[in-house]
C-alpha cells in the first residue's frame, strides 16, 4: 500500500487566539497611522522598513529561534497564526519576510556561532533583508545545472557568473546562494554546490533590476566578478549543498502565504455584493469560501505535523500545489462573479484595481518556490512512482 | 487518533477486509457477501455505534463512529451501515431507544419535509432516501403547523416506497408517509432542526468520500506500476505521474476537509457559523474532489476500469453518488455563500481564521 497521507484536524491552541487579537490590533494601529493600505494589495516592491522593524519590536520576527540569537521559542502554530494576518491585511512584510522563514533557519542549522551571533538577532529586529540565489540563466527548476563559480583562494572564495530571478536582491543586505566549488561527479549530477552567505553591497556584486508583467521590479538579475567571500561564511558542507536543500522545503512549501496570495480579490466581491447575494452570486462565493477553507484546514494539518517534529514533505508538496493552483484560479473564478455586481457597488473601483492586479500576478504564482511540475515530481516520487 | 477510537476503527476494518473484499464482492452477482457483512458488523455493534447503550446501542463516542464511516468509505461499503448510524444517532436526540436491523433516515435532502398531523400523525414525501427500501425502520425528522421538530420512530412497512437506484447501484428511494403512526414519537431537543441533521449526514457522505478517494489513489498507483506501455510501466510517464499527484491533491483535501469536519462535530459544546462553514465547506470540497478525483482514477487505469468487472467503479461511482445525499454541494454552496454575505466582508477572514 501506498504511505497513507495525513492530515490531522489541528486545531490553533488558545495562546493562539490572544496573539491574534494582538496582531490585528497592531496592524489596525498601522493602518491607522497610514503605514499602509489594505485595500492595495501586497505589492513586493514596497519596502517599509519602518514597518518591519516594528514587527520585530513585537517580537513576531525569529519567533521559533532560542532566545539566545535573540529569538522567541514560540511555536510554528504561533508563527502561522502572524503569518496569516500579515497576509490577509497586505502589510508590506517583503523586507523580513524570506529572512524570517528560509535564511534564519539555514543560518541556524549551517553556520558559525560566531556569524549566528551577529545576525540572527538582526533578523529579530527587523533590520535585515535577505535574498535567495538559486536559478541561474541557465538553470531554473533544474537547480543542479548551477554554474556560478567560487573559486579557492587565500582565506576564501571568488565568486564569479551570474544568478537571476532573485527576488529584493535590489534591497537586500544578505543573500544565501549556491555556487559550484566542484564539477559533478558521474555518479551524482547534484555534487559540488556549496551553500555560502553573501554578503550584499560590497565590491563584485551588481544588481539589475528586472521589470515584471505587474509593472514592478522585485526581481533582479545579480552579477558576480571576482567577489570575496570569506571562508566563516560557508554553510554547511563544502560540495554537499544538495543534501541540506530539501529538508526546509516542507516549511517553505506549506504557509498561508502559499494559497492567500490574492485572497483580497474574495474579501472585496463579498463587499461589492452586498448583503443579499443572489443565487448565482451566492454559489461562486460559498464554493470558494469552501474552498479557502479547505486549504486552510490542509496548511494548518501541515504547521502541526511540522511542530510535532515530523517532515511531511509530501503533504507540504501537496499544499503549495494545488494552493497555487487555487489562488491562481481565484481572480478568474472572482472575475467572473463581478460581472454581475451592480454598477452601484460602492466599491467597484477598488474590486476592478485589485482583479487587475491579481490577474496579471497569477501567472508567476505556480512557478516561484517550486514550480508545479517539481512539485508533482515530488509527489509522484512520495507515491512511489519514481 | 485516540486508543479506543482505533479500535472501533480496526474492528471495522477487519470486517470490511474479511466480509466485504471489493474484488469477491464484484464477483457475487446475487450478493450473497451481504448477510454475513451485515451480521459481523451487527455483531460488532457498528451499526448502532452512536446510541448510548441505555438507548439500546454500543455507546461509542462520536469521534469512533466517525473513524468506521472513514473505513467504510474506504471500501465502499454497500450496506447501510453509514444510514444506520445516523438514524440511531438521530433517535439517541430524542432518547428512542432503537430497535434492531436497517435503517435510514428521513427526508435526507434538505428541502423535502415531513409533517407532524394533529393526530400525531405523520405525511409527507421524501426524495433520495438511501437504502430505504432493505431499512426495517426510518427514523424520522418531522416539524408540525408551529415549526417544532420532533423526532420519530417509524415502521418501513407501513410507507409507501418508490424504488430507484443511485449513481453507484445503490438503492435511493421515494419514501411516502400518509397519515402514517409512528411507533414511538417525542420532541426534538432544543435548536434541534432538518439543517443539523443534514450537516451531520453531510459529514458522514464526506468522510466516505474521502475514505473512497483514498482507496482510489492506492489502487491507481498499483496499477500505474503493474501495467506496461511502450515497454515501460506507464507509472514511468511524467504525464501518468502529474495525474496521480493531481489526485494525491483531491484526495488529500476530502481528507483534510472531512476529517476537520468530524473533529469540530465530535468536540463541539455548542452549534454556530464556524461549525456550520466546517460542516458544509467538507460536503462542497469533497463533492468537488470526487468529480475529479475520480476522473483522473479512470484516466489512469484506461478501458479496464470502465468495466464492470473491475472494481474501480465501486468505488468512483458512489463517490459521485454521495455528493447528491442530505443536499448536494450546490444547494450548501448557496447556503454558505448567503451566510458570508449576511455577515459582511470583514467577517469572512475571521470565520475562516476562527480555529
Amino acid at each position: 500500500m501506498t504511505a497513507a497521507l495525513r492530515f490531522d484536524p489541528i486545531r490553533l491552541p488558545p495562546e493562539c487566539e490572544q496573539l491574534r487579537k494582538e496582531v490585528r490590533a497592531f496592524l489596525a494601529e498601522e493602518i491607522a497611522a497610514g503605514t499602509f493600505d489594505p485595500h492595495k494589495p501586497n505589492r513586493e516592491d514596497t519596502d517599509v522598513p519602518e514597518f518591519s522593524r516594528k514587527v520585530g519590536e513585537r517580537g513576531w520576527l525569529g519567533m521559533t529561534w532560542p532566545k539566545k540569537y535573540g529569538g522567541h521559542e514560540r511555536s510554528f502554530l504561533e508563527r502561522y497564526v502572524v503569518t496569516e494576518e500579515m497576509r490577509v491585511a497586505n502589510a508590506p512584510t517583503r523586507r523580513f519576510f524570506v529572512a524570517d522563514r528560509q535564511s534564519g533557519p539555514v543560518l541556524l542549522k549551517y553556520a558559525p556561532e560566531h556569524i549566528k551571533m551577529e545576525i540572527l538577532p538582526r533578523i529579530c529586529k527587523g533590520e535585515l533583508c535577505f535574498a535567495i540565489g538559486m536559478s541561474e540563466p541557465n538553470s531554473g527548476s533544474d537547480l543542479f545545472a548551477a554554474k556560478t563559480r567560487a573559486t579557492k583562494t587565500d582565506g576564501g572564495y571568488l565568486i564569479n557568473g551570474t544568478k537571476i530571478w532573485t527576488s529584493s536582491a535590489h534591497i537586500a543586505d544578505y543573500m544565501i546562494a549556491i555556487f559550484r566549488t566542484s564539477p559533478p561527479t558521474k555518479e551524482n549530477r547534484r555534487h559540488g554546490l556549496t551553500q555560502f552567505l553573501v554578503k550584499m553591497k560590497q565590491p563584485g556584486i551588481q544588481v539589475n533590476p528586472i521589470g515584471q508583467i505587474t509593472g514592478q521590479y522585485e526581481f533582479n538579475e545579480v552579477v558576480f566578478t571576482d567577489h570575496f567571500i570569506p571562508d566563516d561564511h560557508v554553510l554547511g558542507e563544502i560540495d554537499g549543498a544538495w543534501k541540506q536543500a530539501t529538508s526546509e522545503l516542507a516549511y517553505e512549501r506549506s504557509g498561508p502565504e502559499r494559497f492567500l496570495e490574492t485572497y483580497y480579490v474574495l474579501t472585496e466581491l463579498v463587499r461589492a455584493v452586498g448583503n443579499n447575494p443572489d443565487t448565482r452570486s451566492a454559489e461562486g462565493i460559498g464554493r470558494l469560501v469552501a474552498q479557502v477553507h479547505t486549504m486552510r484546514r490542509m496548511s494548518v494539518s501541515v504547521a502541526g505535523m511540522l511542530q510535532a517534529g515530523k517532515e511531511p514533505v509530501v503533504e507540504a508538496s501537496i499544499v503549495k500545489d494545488i494552493g497555487t493552483i487555487w489562488e491562481q484560479q481565484l481572480p478568474h473564478r472572482v472575475r467572473e462573479l463581478a460581472a454581475f455586481v451592480e454598477e452601484t457597488a460602492t466599491n467597484r473601483e477598488t474590486l476592478e484595481k485589485q482583479l487587475d492586479f491579481a490577474i496579471k500576478t497569477a501567472p508567476k504564482l505556480t512557478i516561484q518556490g517550486g514550480t508545479t511540475e517539481v512539485l508533482r515530481g515530488i509527489i509522484a516520487r512520495g507515491l512511489g512512482l519514481r | 487518533m485516540a486508543e479506543s477510537e482505533n479500535i472501533v476503527a480496526e474492528t471495522a476494518e477487519k470486517i470490511f477486509a474479511d466480509l466485504a473484499d471489493a474484488q469477491t464482492i464484484n464477483h457475487d452477482k446475487k450478493g450473497e457477501w451481504k448477510a454475513p457483512l451485515w451480521q459481523a458488523l451487527t455483531d460488532a455493534g457498528l451499526p448502532l455505534s452512536w446510541v448510548p447503550e441505555d438507548c439500546g446501542g454500543s455507546g461509542a463516542s462520536l469521534a469512533e463512529g466517525f473513524s468506521v464511516l472513514s473505513a467504510a468509505g474506504r471500501f465502499a461499503v454497500a450496506v447501510p451501515l453509514a444510514e444506520t448510524m445516523l438514524a440511531g444517532w438521530l433517535l439517541a436526540q430524542a432518547k428512542i431507544v432503537s430497535p434492531g436491523g436497517e435503517m435510514t433516515v428521513v427526508p435526507a435532502t434538505p428541502k423535502d419535509r415531513i409533517t407532524v398531523n394533529a393526530d400525531g400523525s405523520l405525511s409527507g414525501r421524501a426524495r433520495g432516501v438511501p437504502f430505504a427500501k432493505v431499512a426495517k425502520h426510518f427514523a424520522v425528522l418531522a416539524s408540525d403547523a408551529k415549526g417544532s421538530f420532533s423526532i420519530a420512530l417509524v415502521d418501513a412497512g407501513k410507507c409507501r416506497i418508490e424504488s430507484g437506484l443511485n449513481l453507484g447501484g445503490d438503492h435511493s428511494d421515494v419514501v411516502t408517509l400518509d397519515h402514517v403512526q409512528p411507533v414511538a414519537i417525542k420532541p426534538a431537543p432544543p435548536g434541534f432542526d432538518q439543517t443539523r441533521l443534514m450537516l451531520m449526514g453531510g459529514v458522514a457522505r464526506s468522510l466516505q468520500i474521502a475514505g473512497a478517494l483514498e482507496s482510489m489513489l492506492e489502487i491507481s498507483v498499483r496499477y500505474s506500476n503493474e501495467r506496461v506501455a511502450f515497454e515501460k510501466k506507464i507509472s514511468k510517464f511524467q504525464a501518468v505521474q502529474h495525474n496521480l499527484a493531481r489526485l494525491a491533491g483531491e484526495s488529500a483535501a476530502a481528507l483534510a476537509a472531512a476529517t476537520s469536519a468530524a473533529d469540530a462535530i465530535a468536540n463541539a459544546t455548542s452549534f454556530n457559523d464556524e461549525m456550520f462553514l466546517e460542516a458544509v465547506a467538507a460536503k462542497i470540497r469533497c463533492a468537488e474532489a470526487a468529480e475529479k478525483g475520480g476522473a483522473i482514477a479512470h484516466q489512469v487505469h484506461g478501458a479496464i476500469g470502465f468495466t464492470i468487472e473491475h472494481i474501480l467503479h465501486r468505488y468512483s461511482l458512489r463517490g459521485l453518488a454521495w455528493r447528491d445525499d442530505f443536499g448536494s454541494e450546490s444547494y450548501w454552496a448557496v447556503e454558505l455563500g448567503k451566510l458570508v454575505c449576511s455577515r459582511g466582508a470583514d467577517e469572512l477572514w475571521p470565520l475562516v481564521a476562527s480555529r
